[in-house]
């Protein structure tokens, strides 16, 4: 069953580095992380790669097959033709450290940047009532692996390194809309921190990070422009704006 | 050893899975800095992959589910070989640990009313597993994961640096746990991405670090699980307890052969998914052992009845307890009666439509899709036994989480051994992790508290930094991922789901020998991300715990739960009575039997007493419980 595939690699670190061409036996059923384990086990000791799970739920073996941004793990060999050469690639939009592993601290950074959940101060552990359907919305984003392949394709950041300051990228607008979208999160303005603090306005949806994520959220759709749709209506609309505080005044959320 | 990189905790936690995450949460809310060290890059702990739920009597579903049924089923579970402390502690706290993530932000579904919806699950009575969809892990990991960054963001507010008093050491191995004066004085390891050796002194050290499952060839585990925190105590000086009990979980992906371990979640079952052989019988009504007869229903009818009536069926066999099943499938397949690939059908399709499969076990439908090109909702699936969950651990003190014979030392989680008795019910890991999670850090937080500064010696130091260089030093020698297939080979043909005292002494033999010739492991290329490297490391921790698995098997002349002898089938009441304790000489792991404490007559009480027969000596039944 298993037959002989021209896997090509790109070996190297911070300084240089350089595509090697293996050849390797793949299996029937294959994916392209289990390639990359038999070249490591049997051909290159060393090889650095990044993996957990295997099973497509920790999103830690992103890289580029053939340009595109993908788990290794969810890539079957057979995607491709019998003929046609496998090239994995670290992932371009950040440094790497060595072969396949980048470093990939920006996101974390990043992270430490959006703040956190914020809980009623009078509602006690157990007592919180929300509907399914209400938690749903937030629950999508939820889904995120953190595999940050959008991260990655994302061209605001992917080809502008400068951009990467005031940026924070696709995987941390769906953070922040599902927080702004939480039943029960106290914290206000976060839509408008979206767009004055981590960069909302720079995206211009070309949906690039919606295509790659393994997950199927749909961050540009769901996420992305409803938070560009608010934030406009409530930075432009005086009625809206006005409605907002006679709202609030009123203590109605 | 002046350039050495060093830091200073007040305690140090190693594991960034559930159990690290929540002893973190404890110990930096008691007021005292915590490092979190972790193999992985931070949030891709091998909790992520639990699918099913977190079990919880909060009676959201069933108002007469308590604390008191949670224990029952637990022990029922464990075949009453649990540290009944242990499982009274987690039936107790684990709807307030349920509840406090919702107030960090875990957003988990919901029942009409707007409460926590809770789900089946195999061996639970009543409906309890907190969930959401079938990625409950993944919810528990970033709920906490936000908490931590939460509490750092607190810290720059505070102090004006969020890494002023908790701070994440990713991809970074633990080669040593540094003892000075019979007491833990630090960690010792090293970066991943670099090799450059790390020192941390801390007055505690909490071991977090999961479970086993890559000792075996078939595991539904992450890379991860190699037995670290196992290996990290024994040679510490701490005890392993019961290590013969391993949990085959009895339904992984069998085909095809690049995902066979995969885990299928129980949730199927939980959610009307049925087993039936490649005859179309559905098999598991032949395997309702004696002890069960009484709970769960004997034919079909009855069986899908309960889906729709709970209160006056019985359960599917189905949802038994995972050991029977996972016994059952082997004994079908064994038999001729398993599917092409050497596992039987699993078949929600029949019961609920594409929707609702879609909705309630997304990951499911996606893993089979993307993987086997199997579509669950209109087929079924191929499933099979896969390594799932090591029930042996860290001896610990209950409440405090404190290893036995280790003075500064806590475990928690899968690494903790004791709870689960000789075997796991589905959804008490997720709850385990959270109760003695933040109990391990109330711990190590006290303990910290109590005592002074215990500096590391440069000797220790030096001997820590030699064991790391070694490989380096050699040429020509054995290759790592060689040694490790060996090894995987062993314990899956020998010390696996079925067992015998021949096999298991031939183990112990194999074992020795690849264990020998692991001193002579050489490496390839430099210390710079360099997983030949790392997997050296990996591969004496795995060594250690299945010669501890192994040894423990062997002495133990029964089969209870996740430990069956095809020499001894059946269970014995007397070895009910018997914990195997693993300790480490130095040179070999030496087992002991040791005696279970006596289940206090209050919780003895909660039982009827017929039940107790079944598992408990005559002199046991008459004596009632201790005090």
């Amino acid at each position: 069953m298993a037959r002989k595939l021209n896997l090509r690699i790109w070996r190297g670190d911070s300084t240089n580095g350089a595509l090697q061409d293996v050849v390797v036996d793949a299996n029937e059923g294959e994916v392209v992380l289990d390639v990359i384990h038999r070249v490591q086990a049997t051909q290159m000791g060393d090889l650095a790669v990044r993996w957990n799970c295997k099973a497509g739920k920790c999103g830690s073996c992103s890289m580029e097959i053939n340009g595109k941004p993908r788990l290794a793990c969810m890539t079957q060999v057979s995607a491709y033709g019998d003929d046609e050469t496998i090239t994995v690639t670290p992932l371009r939009a950040f440094p790497v450290i060595k072969d396949l592993v980048t470093d990939v601290s920006f996101n974390y950074k990043k992270a430490m940047e959006i703040p956190a959940y914020s809980h009623p101060a009078n509602l006690k552990p157990g007592e919180a009532r929300m509907e399914q359907v209400d938690v749903e919305r937030s629950q999508e984003f939820r889904k995120c692996i953190e595999c940050f392949l959008c991260q990655n394709t994302c061209h605001v950041i992917r080809d502008h390194e400068e951009n990467k300051k005031s940026f924070a990228g696709p995987r941390f607008f769906i953070r922040i809309a599902e927080l702004d979208m939480h039943p029960l999160d106290t914290l206000k303005n976060r839509k408008k921190t979206a767009q004055e603090e981590h960069g909302l306005g720079m995206c211009n949806i070309t949906k690039c990070c919606t295509e790659v994520c393994p997950e199927h959220i749909r961050i540009t759709d769901n996420a992305i422009i409803p938070m560009k749709e608010r934030v406009v209506d409530e930075k432009y609309d005086p009625l809206r704006w006005l409605g907002s505080k006679i709202r609030k005044r009123e203590g109605i959320v | 050893m002046t350039n050495l990189e060093k830091y200073k905790y007040d305690v140090v936690i190693i594991g960034a899975g559930g159990a690290g995450l929540r002893a973190a949460v404890e110990a930096r809310e008691s007021g005292l800095s915590v490092a979190i060290i972790c193999k992985s890059l931070f949030g891709k702990a091998h909790t992520v992959m639990a699918e099913g739920g977190a079990a919880a009597s909060m009676g959201n579903v069933n108002s007469g589910d308590n604390w008191m049924v949670h224990f029952r089923d637990t022990m029922r579970g464990g075949k009453f070989l649990n540290h009944y402390r242990m499982a009274e502690l987690h039936a107790k706290e684990s709807p307030d640990r349920i509840w406090e993530l919702e107030v960090w932000g875990a957003l988990f579904d919901r029942t009409k009313e707007g409460k926590i919806s809770q789900r089946n699950f195999g061996g639970h009575e009543y409906p309890r597993l907190a969930h959401v969809g079938d990625r409950t892990g993944l919810e528990l990991i970033r709920t906490m994961q936000q908490r931590i960054v939460g509490l750092q963001q607190q810290d720059a507010r505070d102090y004006g640096d969020a890494e002023s008093h908790m701070k994440v050491f990713a991809e970074l191995t633990v080669t040593e746990i540094i003892k000075e004066n019979g007491k833990v004085a630090g960690v010792y390891g090293y970066w991943r991405e670099s090799g450059s050796e790390v020192l941390f002194e801390a007055k505690s050290v909490i071991i977090a670090t999961g479970g086993v499952g890559k000792t075996f060839k078939i595991t539904s585990n992450s890379w991860e699980g190699t037995g670290d925190g196992h290996a990290l105590a024994l040679k510490a000086g701490a005890n392993l307890v019961d290590m013969e009990f391993l949990q085959f979980h009895p339904t992984g992906m069998v085909w095809p052969p690049s995902v066979r371990g995969i885990l299928v979640t129980e949730s199927v079952r939980g959610e009307g998914g049925i087993l039936t052989n490649n005859v179309g019988e559905r098999f598991m009504f032949k395997y309702i052992p004696e002890v069960f007869k009484n709970i769960y229903a004997d034919n079909e009818a009855e069986a899908d009845r309960w889906y729709l009536d709970q209160d006056n069926n019985r359960r599917p066999p189905e949802l038994l307890p995972r050991d029977e099943v996972a016994r059952a499938i082997n004994s079908e397949v064994k038999a001729g009666r398993g599917t092409e690939h050497g596992g039987v059908f699993l078949d929600v399709s029949k019961r609920l439509s594409a929707e609702v499969i879609k909705k309630r076990l997304p990951s499911m439908w996606h893993q089979f899709y993307e993987l086997a090109g199997v579509d669950i909702t209109k087929e079924p699936m191929e499933v099979g036994p896969t390594c799932h969950y090591v029930m042996g651990g860290v001896e610990v003190e209950p409440d405090t989480a404190a290893a036995v014979g280790v003075p500064g030392l806590f475990a928690a989680g899968e690494v903790a051994g004791g709870m689960h008795g000789s075997n796991r019910l589905g959804g008490n890991s997720l709850s385990d992790l959270l109760v003695f999670g933040r109990r391990a850090g109330m711990g190590a937080s006290e303990y910290a508290k109590k005592n002074d500064d215990n500096p590391a010696s440069d000797a220790s130091v030096s001997a820590a930094a030699a064991r790391i260089q070694a490989p380096f030093s050699r040429t020509g020698g054995e290759n790592a991922y060689s040694l490790h297939a060996e090894l995987q080979e062993v314990t899956h043909n020998l010390v696996g789901i079925i067992r015998t005292g021949v096999e298991l002494q031939e183990a112990i033999e194999k074992i020795a020998a690849i264990r020998a010739r692991s001193a002579n492991i050489s490496v390839s290329g430099d210390r710079k991300f360099n997983p030949g490297f790392h997997l050296a490391f990996d591969l004496d921790n795995m060594l250690l715990v299945a010669e501890s698995t192994a040894k423990s098997a062997i002495l133990r002349e029964e089969s209870r739960g996740g430990h069956t002898r095809d020499d001894f089938p059946g269970m014995n009441n007397k070895w009910r009575q018997v914990n195997h304790i693993s300790s480490f000489d130095g040179n070999k792991v030496n087992v002991k039997a040791q005696a279970l404490p006596p289940i206090p007559k209050e919780l003895f009480d909660l039982f009827d007493v017929h039940e107790l027969e079944k598992y408990m000596t005559p002199e046991e039944i008459t004596k009632g419980g201790s005090n």
